[in-house]
Formats: C-alpha cells, structure tokens, sequence
C-alpha cells in the first residue's frame, strides 16, 4: 500500500532540549494516523518538519511523494496545515481568507474565488461569510481554518491539536467534517492529548512522549495495554491510600497506583463492570474514610502510565 | 515571474484591507506628522534663521524625512506581529514566494505613508511652505521620499525580525536612527560644524534624502562643497539601492528562519 507519510529517525534539538529524538512514522494513504502525548512530547515539532516549517537536524521525511527536506515547495502543494491556535487573519472576512489562501495556491484569481465560495457552503459559513473572522465563534473560526487548509484539495492534511479550546458540541462538528474529508481520500495526521479523540477518529495511533514514539498501533490495541475500566478511590487522609492500595490489591490481584497528590488510588478493574462489587467490598473491609468512588474509562495519563511502567506521573495536571 | 507578482498582489492587497479596517492607524499616522509641521515651521521657523532662505521652506524636507524614519518602528511592531501569529505557518506551509508577506507588510506601509505625506503637503502648503519648481520636479521629490519611505519600512521589517519583544522593536529602531537623523542636514544647515563632522553629515544618506527633495522642490539647500552636497538627488538614489540591496535580502532570509525557532 502507498504511504503518504513516511518518516524515518526524525531528530530534532533545541538547545539542551532533543525535542524530537528519532521519530519514525508511516501512514498509509486515506487513513488516519493519531500521534497522541502530552505537552512537549514533541508532537508540533514532528508536525513542524513534515509540514516543511522546520528542517530536521537528522532523518529524512517523505510526504505525499516528496522529500520535505529537497523538494519543500512540491510537498507544500500537496499539503494543508490546521495549527494549535486558529490561522486565520481577523482582519479579512471568511470569504477574503479563502480567496486569498486560493490565490497564493496559484489557483488564479477568479478559480480562487470560485473555490472560496464553494469552501463557504461546505463548511456551513454562508451566513457569516462577509464578516470580519475577528468576530467570529470559536468553532466557527476553526471551520474557516479547517475549509483554508483543504481549500487546495491536498493529499494530506496534518491537525495539530485542532480542537483545544472547543466546546464539545464544537468538536463534534469538526470530528464529522474529517472523518468525511478522510472518506473522500484524504490522508491525516492529527496530534491530540486525548485518547478520546484518537479513539475517535484514528486508525492508528502513535504514543509519543519525551521525543520518542513509545507506543503504536490501533486504539483498541492501546486501551487493551491499559485495560478498560478504571476505578478511582479518593480517600479523605492519604495516610489511608496505602492501606486502601493494599486492600484493592489483595482481592483483585492488580496493583493499583496512588496519584501524585496521595489521595487518590486508581486502578483497572479485572473483569470490567462485574469486577466492581469484588472491588467495592475490599473498601468496606478496609474501613477508611472516603470521599469519592468513580468509574472511568482510560485516560491518556492511564496509557501513559501503563507504557511507561507506572514510572513515570504525566505533569499535566487536568485529566 | 507572474506568479511571484501575483503573490505580491494577493499579499499587498491584503494590507490595503487591513489599513482601511483601521481607521485609527489613519489618524496616528496623519495627526502627529501635521503637528511636527506645525512645530517646525512655524514655531521653529520664527526663531530660527538660515543664511540663504526662510527656515520654513528648509525644514519641511527635514520634516517630511523625520517622519519616514519614525514610522519605522510600527513596521518593526507590525512585522513581529506578523511572526507571532499563527497565520505565517500557515503562509510558510504554501507554496508560496517568502518575500510576499514582507513585500506586502513594506508596500502597505509605504502606501500608509504616502497618506501621511498628503496630509503634511496640506497643512505645509497653509502654513506657507511652496514649491518652487516644476510639477515634473515636485513629484520626483515625492516619489524619492515614498522611495525612501520604502527603504526604512524594510529597515523596520529586517529590525522586527531580529529583535524578540514588542518593547524591543518599538524602541531600538529610534535608537539606532534617531542619532543618524541628528547628525545630518535634516534640521540644520551644515556650515557651522567642525570640519571631520561636517564631511560625516554631508555623505549622511538622511543628508542625501533631505537634500534631494530640497533640490526638487526648490528649496533652500543646506550648501556644501563635498561632492555628495553638491549631487544630492544621484546621491540618494545610489543610497536607497545600496541598502535596499543590503536590507531586502537579509530581511527575506530573516523570515525563512525567524519562524523556526
């Protein structure tokens, strides 16, 4: 099958900081390639180098058939770029935006615009079309970014953490739009902290974390390394979390792990939803006080956690 | 070819848009130049006496030189601002010509200060100031200045690249100019400076400018025996290209690499 990005020992050093450290990645043409970790991991900066910004200190990258580092200009054709941070000029209208990105496409003027007009309808703008972006929504502001980054019909499009910062019904929206956009063809390589988002719209998915890829394969394959259910026991004094990890331990035969903070225990339970009760009656025998008992699905710290061994706490503090 | 002007094009043309949403930008960058000529001219212009004219028919190509070189800190402010947003790794994904977002920050902001040159010509033209040669000549006058005015938003783009912090960019333009500005014929007529100090004035590019547009409007000239005082219009032509060569090329390959960090 023809890959349309391939990338092999990806290195890339900031100073004292090897922010990408030997990235290797291959993604089939017409798939989804989620590359899932936490802030710093590297996943910008891989997407900066594929998408030409930035030139690797070492490694090489093909996408959509050229190499980014010899021939940029021929990947840039080929390639659309959604940021972290909606590119979007405030002070043009949506519909100047898209023309603009049409014409320095070198789609000619009047196709440009022609495109823009069709990148307004297909993207559910028509009514703010003629405003300034300033005032547009959140979410809609991403639509315009999202209909700017296909408006050149490209082979593949890289989503750096597209939906920070949207409201879910906002994320939704997006999440539909590029699933339909992959149904037409589209290759993408999306960078996301959420194993929800991944798991929603990847067919596979890379861990990546300290510059290296840690972890990759399909989502059901990632959250069978982390189990399914997690349960979360918060105790009122942490003095009582050993005791309570103990308690866990010895009736379900998994060792759970106390959050950094010390007051939480958490584990996956064996057996899904019908381990629940074997566990609950190991809280009562354990006769502590506690504050807050919760049913989860994995997280991305709790694939973390269980690729890194339990080693490691990811910094981020919001799960 | 084509295509690079039409990059150009898209990206000046975007700059029109943004000058005209700002109606703000328009009155700072009339009100203030209309105050200097107030200033200078009038206030200036009453206590101060030169040997061959009026102080107010020498200082205005003083003035209008003055405010080529102040706005240059806003194209550094804008250029920054440029960087920092998330826009130019959307630009620099294109396949686009790199000069283009620099070409249409530098043309947009010349043709801002082309309105501010129609504003001082106004209130010059009130205050008494005249052109006392042809049409021909008076617009050449215009055309070095905006050509000048060009120059120097270049400077600002190239100086916006090097410098990190807004606070930065606002300020070290000035600093490096302002100085420069001092020491030539902008304000005063040379005569009376001590000879080394003379020679660095009168070969000043700032003295070159002023001069010129003194010589084509039929101005009262600063007067000196140097060749460059004596030439001043080829004088500032060969200036403006020598930096331009210099500063277009180093502000372009700045922008290649300024957003890579």
């Amino acid at each position: 099958m023809d890959h349309a990005i391939r990338a092999e020992g990806l290195r890339k050093r900031y100073g004292d900081n090897q922010a990408v450290d030997g990235v290797d990645l291959l993604v089939p043409a017409g798939t989804i390639l989620g590359v899932l970790g936490p802030n710093g991991a590297g996943k910008t900066t891989t997407v900066r180098m594929l998408a030409t910004l930035l030139p690797p200190d070492d490694g090489h990258a093909v996408v959509a058939g050229h190499d980014v580092t010899k021939d940029p200009k021929a990947v840039r054709a080929k390639i659309g770029l959604t940021g972290q941070y909606a590119a979007v000029d405030q002070r043009l209208t949506g519909r100047e935006n898209l023309y603009l990105i049409g014409v320095l496409h070198r789609l000619g003027r009047r196709a440009a615009k022609a495109r823009a007009d069709g990148m307004i309808e297909r993207f559910g703008l028509a009514e703010a079309a003629d405003r300034l972006s300033r005032t547009y929504s959140g979410g809609m502001r991403r639509r315009l970014d999202l209909a700017a980054s296909l408006l050149a019909d490209p082979a593949v499009l890289f989503l750096d953490e597209p939906t920070t910062g949207l409201d879910p019904a906002s994320r939704n929206d997006l999440w539909a739009m590029i699933r339909s956009e992959v149904a037409g063809g589209l290759t993408v390589l999306l960078t996301t902290q959420y194993l929800e988002e991944a798991d929603q719209l990847a067919d596979r998915v890379a861990v990546i974390d300290k510059g290296h890829v840690i972890a990759d394969g399909t989502p059901d394959e990632l959250k069978r390394k982390v189990g399914e259910e997690r349960l979360d026991v918060t105790v009122a004094h942490a003095a009582d979390a050993p005791a309570v990890a103990a308690a866990l331990a010895r009736a379900t035969t998994v060792s759970p792990t106390v959050t950094p903070d010390g007051r939480t225990v958490s584990m996956t339970v064996p057996g899904g939803m019908l381990g629940i009760p074997t566990a609950m009656a190991a809280l009562g025998e354990a006769r502590v006080e506690i504050v807050d008992l919760a049913v989860r699905r994995p997280t991305l710290d709790d694939v973390f956690l269980a690729l890194t061994g339990g080693a490691r706490a990811m910094e981020r503090s919001a799960a | 070819m084509t295509t690079v002007l039409e990059d150009w094009r898209a990206l000046v043309w975007r700059h029109l848009l943004h000058l005209r949403r700002m109606p703000d930008k328009l009155v700072s960058a009339t009100v203030l130049p209309m105050v200097f000529v107030v200033l200078f001219g009038v206030l200036f212009g009453s206590a101060i006496s030169i040997p061959n004219g009026d102080y107010r028919e020498f200082i205005m190509a003083g003035i209008f030189t003055q405010v080529m070189i102040t706005a240059v800190p806003n194209t550094a402010i804008g250029t920054l601002e440029d960087l920092g947003n998330g826009l130019v790794d959307r630009f620099r994904s294109l396949p686009m010509t790199p000069s283009a977002v620099l070409v249409g920050r530098t043309v947009g902001d010349t043709a801002l200060r082309a309105v501010t040159c129609v504003a001082m010509t106004a209130v010059g033209l009130l205050i008494g100031w005249r052109i006392d040669s042809g049409v021909g000549a008076a617009l050449a006058g215009f055309g070095i200045l905006l050509l000048f005015g060009f120059t120097m938003a270049w400077v600002g783009a190239l100086l916006g690249m090097k410098v990190r912090s807004p606070e930065a960019a606002a300020s070290m333009p000035s600093v490096l100019l302002m100085p420069l500005m001092f020491l030539s014929s902008a304000y005063i007529p040379l005569g009376g400076l001590p000879g080394w100090l003379r020679a660095i004035a009168e070969w000043n590019p700032i003295s070159a400018v002023a001069g010129a547009l003194r010589e084509l409007w039929g101005n009262p000239a600063a007067a000196g025996d140097s060749f460059a005082a004596r030439n001043p219009v080829p004088m500032a032509l060969l200036w403006l290209a020598l930096i331009l060569a210099v500063v277009v090329p180093a502000a372009v390959r700045n922008y290649r690499t300024a957003a890579t960090r």
